[in-house]
């Protein structure tokens, strides 16, 4: 067990401090990066955990995807971070007001929240549903993500899905005079429409 | 076929978000020539779904583990929403008619936004109710900034989108409280729970209490109402002042009742706070108001209050008195946009209360039964509104709430000044030009609503009756 | 003590060789391999290719590391020093850390994961750092539009990707690349005919034909292959996000791609031509080990690769980006409803481990 407890703290030092700098560094882009850093940190302890299939799920959707066109955007825009942090100074004392009363109720309910109230709850939260020793992960996963919690599966999929729709509202628009290609109508181009055949006397032109 | 007649309790809700996506097909495919009957495809889904939820049976039924739950209470809410729906769809002809404007998607996204109020309205534990709140909300914010090339109408969307975000969290966070003191998501099991108190749970109450003032635009949450009600184009301001508000108080009454149960005394005192704040707060920043629809918006924190009085009596009549409360708010508050959407000239929209002046003599029809409507938003006997507050100050009292009772009537006191001056600007000022005449869609809402609110007083049977019914299946 | 050395160290050492040896037998199968791509090219274009170095040739590649070692690495004056540097090795790692999942014959892996098709996926979905970061750290403008063409070409194409490997999921009933091409062996067409011992015909690629055109394509196009190599078109952008990368750096991106196209060769191997099963399972056949016939397998996609490369002209940008949204995405949709629709009502689907 040592090995899994060094990698844990490796990967977990390694995601904090990416976290830390996400916010510190001075270069948006590199702030980008080091949240790619985190994320990968994280998909590490994932694994440790014994969810592999959440930690790739991680990997492949959130550095895969999300981060690449967060990346797009942050190295497109080129955004003035030092403007956008005048005011850090100012909302800090609040800020870390909040951040601290937040951090000190998660820490209550860990410390006796959860025990205290209902004797049964903690073990409610920490077991998995079917039992890990049978089936792999992604197997459990897919058990109760289709069954008990078709429900939730499917309002969470039309969420996302007028989320997509609003984007598409929101931001398409149809430029009247841009050329377009229309693969059927090339395709259906036929000798007769294409071309004309002339006759063309010598020493003359059309 | 066992299974899926297991469903059926959910018909409505499958009839709408399946009905929304056959109809973004045919706008995908159909194209520009797609766009106009989409309305009336819409408007024929809601009601289809309206007389699925009537056709179910009044007794409780849970589906998906509890998660989904149909009962009295949840039919007469989502009848309510859907009416509210139909009516901002009914009232959206002219404005989709504008070329820039004409897209398919406002409808879908109308029904989408039902269907997410009915799974906040079904709502059986915090996860349900969370994707419906997002659902609602994720559709409102798109809507809110429908007329993209309108500053207003982005400036509306993105502030509610950023403070929507903000309650979002709140929501969550309380949730995640509530969770973690309980160990459970499901109503009935934190109902079992919460009988052993504990200040953790308190915090988490509060937190989910913020998320869902917010989405009823209760004070202190209201700041996002004038600026998003002022931006967002005014059918759309009729929606989000009709339907949303009933789903979100659904959920406020659904949760309180059958989540916390066993802490009502913790819960009635920030209820009651709220209340108060509202209706004061919607009775005095109103005055100084000159643009109509954020008149509006302050109006409609106001009734919220009034609403919750309903909850913070904490009772069954309590809970009847909010139904009959937000019944008839949907009616007045669907009639009064309807005139305020007729407010073009030369099809441009105006909006300034002046802009109403000498309305009795352009237009004595609309300027009577805007004026009857505007007397019950202030709750004047004997049209519908008074009858609105009177249960609910009934159910205070009863629950021996006087201060609340009084100080509730007093509110109404205050606010009706600002009411009638609209109706005083109508009938006694120099008239401005005449708007241009109302279309028939207009003008069969306003008919409808108006007459509900002027005969309600005859009739007032079926409806508090229906509302016994549905507050007695919550107990 | 004891304990020590048979729980950690020793397996340590196992894992160090093992890596240590598919690493030099990849690395120099891969030099071949970019000699082949070179030699068929040159072929298709009735030219000698390179033809000097060692016999036939053969040297060719060996030398050319040499020559790259040995240059200069230059850093442009306005890069991002660290995040130019970064990026090829970025590049390279992950196209070699794909290959710990990959089994080359019966057990033959270095880490045999539950999970191996997400794990592929996902390191190819991280591939897209390495050009990206080298293409914004180059403080370039064709660097940089190469780099931006990247990240959505890749994207784009993922997607798809996705769907294939879903398709092959549902049929196989594991994420476990060993046991996907395992259910290969026992089990489709050639069992259905009556001829359990045709098992090139159980292979995955005959009824999920669809799917084995369209990842394979989609492997073109995520590898930067031709005709989807925008974000190099030297027509347009000279290099693309190579542009400012010169010596060891620039290996590493050229080592780092063709990795990874090996990495993809092998996948359509292991998803769709049965990984180390023999053709035919009969006596000849079964004799041969299953890393020849993996071996074989491999070379005869990347052929298929060299080709294309040869033959097809580049595509235009928005054509890439229409084959990818508007045809590939669904058809591999319908395609996922259609194979889980027959595997249910068949009673094909595997049942359940």
């Amino acid at each position: 067990m040592t090995v899994a407890a060094l990698f844990f703290y490796v990967f977990a030092s390694i995601c904090v401090a990416s976290a830390v700098m996400v916010i510190a560094s001075r270069n948006p882009v590199h702030s980008v990066l080091f949240l790619i850093l985190a994320f990968v940190n994280a998909a590490g302890l994932f694994v440790l955990m014994g969810a592999e299939f959440l930690a790739m799920i991680l990997v492949i959707v959130y550095v895969g995807a999300v981060a690449v066109l967060f990346l797009f955007v942050v190295m497109m825009l080129d955004v003035d971070f030092t403007a956008l942090r005048q005011g850090f100074l100012n909302y800090l004392p609040v800020g870390g007001l909040v951040g601290v009363v937040f951090f000190g109720e998660l820490v209550a309910m860990l410390m006796v929240g959860a025990g205290a109230l209902a004797p049964g709850a903690a073990k409610a939260i920490t077991d998995p549903i079917p039992p890990l020793a049978d089936v792999t992960n992604t197997e459990a996963l897919g058990l109760v993500l289709y069954t008990r919690y078709a429900y939730y599966f499917q309002a969470a999929g039309v969420v996302l899905l007028v989320a997509m729709i609003g984007a598409i509202v929101l931001t398409l628009r149809h430029k009247p005079h841009v050329k377009r290609q229309n693969i059927a109508d090339q395709v259906a181009r036929t000798k007769a429409t294409a071309i004309k055949i002339r006759r063309v006397k010598p020493g003359q032109g059309i | 076929m066992n299974e899926a007649s297991a469903l059926y309790p959910a018909l409505p809700e499958l009839i709408l978000a399946g009905g929304a996506m056959v109809l973004l097909m045919i706008g995908a495919f159909g194209g520009e020539r797609a766009t106009s009957p989409m309305l009336s495809y819409a408007i024929a889904l809601l009601v289809v779904a309206g007389l699925a939820i009537a056709a179910m049976p009044d007794e409780r039924v849970a589906l998906f583990n509890g998660s989904f739950v149909v009962d009295g209470f949840a039919k007469f809410l989502k009848i309510l929403a859907v009416l509210g729906s139909i009516g901002t769809l009914w009232m959206s002809g002219d404005f989709l008619a504008d070329p820039d404007r004409r897209k398919f998607e406002y409808s879908v996204l109308i029904l989408l936004a039902t269907a997410g109020m009915f799974v906040l309205i079904s709502a059986g534990d915090l996860i349900a109710l969370y994707l419906g709140f997002e659902l609602m909300s994720l559709s409102l914010y798109v809507v809110a900034a429908f007329d993209r090339d309108n500053v207003q109408s982005t400036e509306a969307g993105l502030k509610y989108f950023v403070l929507g975000a903000l309650s979002s969290g709140m929501l969550l966070y309380g949730a995640s409280l509530i969770y973690g003191f309980t160990g459970t998501v499901k109503f009935a099991g934190i109902a079992q729970e919460a009988a052993n108190g504990g200040i953790g749970l308190i915090i988490g109450l509060v937190l989910l209490f913020a998320g869902l003032c917010f989405k009823v635009s209760a004070v202190p949450f209201h700041m996002w109402t004038p600026d998003v009600y002022q931006g967002a184009p005014t059918p759309i301001t009729a929606f989000f002042a009709s339907a949303p508000k009933v789903a979100a108080i659904a959920a406020f009454v659904r949760v309180s009742f059958s989540a916390f149960p066993a802490i009502a005394a913790q819960w009635q005192q920030i209820i009651i706070f709220v209340a108060i704040a509202s209706m004061a707060l919607g009775a005095f920043a109103a005055i100084g108001q000159r643009n109509i629809k954020r008149l509006m918006a302050y109006s409609s924190i106001g009734h919220m209050g009034y609403a919750l009085i309903g909850l913070a009596a904490a009772t069954g009549e309590g809970v009847q008195g909010v139904l009959v409360y937000m019944a008839i708010y949907v009616a007045m508050t669907l009639g009064t946009f309807a005139c305020i959407v007729s407010m073009r000239r030369n099809d441009k929209p105006f909006e300034e209360i002046t802009d109403l002046s000498g309305l009795a003599r352009t237009n004595p029809a609309q300027a009577f039964v805007l004026s009857m409507l505007l007397f019950s938003l202030a709750g004047i006997p004997p049209l519908a509104g008074f009858f609105a507050k009177f249960y609910v100050f009934l159910a205070a009292v009863k629950a021996g709430l006087f201060t609340l009772a009084v100080l509730g009537v007093l509110a109404s006191v205050v606010g009706a000044y600002y009411y009638l001056l609209i109706v005083k600007i109508m009938y006694f000022d120099e008239p401005a030009p005449a708007f241009d005449p109302m279309g028939n869609a207009l003008r069969s809402i306003v008919a409808v609503t108006g007459l509900f609110v002027i005969l309600f007083f005859a009739y007032p049977g079926p409806l508090v009756e229906a509302a016994a019914v549905a507050a007695k299946s919550l107990f | 003590m004891a304990s020590l050395w048979t729980d950690y160290i020793w397996p340590l050492l196992v894992i160090v060789a093992q890596s240590v040896l598919l690493l030099v037998v990849l690395l120099v199968a891969i030099a071949y391999v970019l000699y082949a791509d070179r030699k068929i090219w040159a072929a298709v274009q009735l030219r000698r290719g390179p033809n000097v170095v060692g016999p036939w040739g053969l040297l060719q590649s060996f030398a050319d590391l040499l020559k790259f070692i040995l240059k200069e690495p230059i850093i442009p004056a306005g890069a991002n020093k660290g995040v130019f540097l970064l990026a090829p090795l970025v590049s390279c790692g992950l196209a070699l850390a794909a290959w710990a999942v990959i089994p080359v014959d019966a057990g033959w892996v270095i880490s045999d994961i539950n999970v191996g098709v997400l794990y592929i996926f996902a390191i190819s979905s991280l591939g897209v750092y390495g050009i990206i970061m080298g293409g914004w750290a180059s403080n370039s403008k064709y660097p940089f539009l190469a780099a931006l063409r990247s990240a959505a070409q890749m994207v784009s194409y993922e997607v798809s990707i996705g769907f294939v490997m879903i398709t092959v999921l549902l049929c196989a009933g594991s994420l476990n690349l060993g046991d996907i091409v395992e259910a290969q062996a026992s089990s489709g067409l050639g069992r259905l005919l009556g001829a359990p011992w045709l098992t090139m015909l159980n292979w995955y690629w005959i009824p999920l034909f669809p799917m084995f055109v369209i990842f394979f394509i989609s492997a073109l196009a995520e590898t930067n292959r031709p005709p989807f190599d925008l974000v190099e078109a030297e027509s347009e952008l000279v290099a693309g996000f190579m542009v400012e990368y010169g010596s060891t750096p620039y290996m590493l991106f050229m080592l780092g791609e063709y990795v990874a196209i090996a990495t993809m060769c092998a996948m359509t191997t292991i998803l769709f031509l049965g990984g180390w099963l023999p053709p035919l399972a009969v006596a000849p056949f079964t004799w041969v080990p299953g890393i020849v016939w993996f071996t074989l397998k491999v070379l005869l996609v990347f052929f298929m690769f060299a080709l294309v490369k040869a033959f097809v002209p580049r595509y235009r940008y928005d054509q890439l980006m229409r084959l990818g949204w508007k045809v590939f995405l669904p058809i591999s949709l319908a395609m996922v409803a259609i194979v889980a629709g027959v595997l249910q009502l068949t009673g094909w689907a595997p049942a359940p481990q």
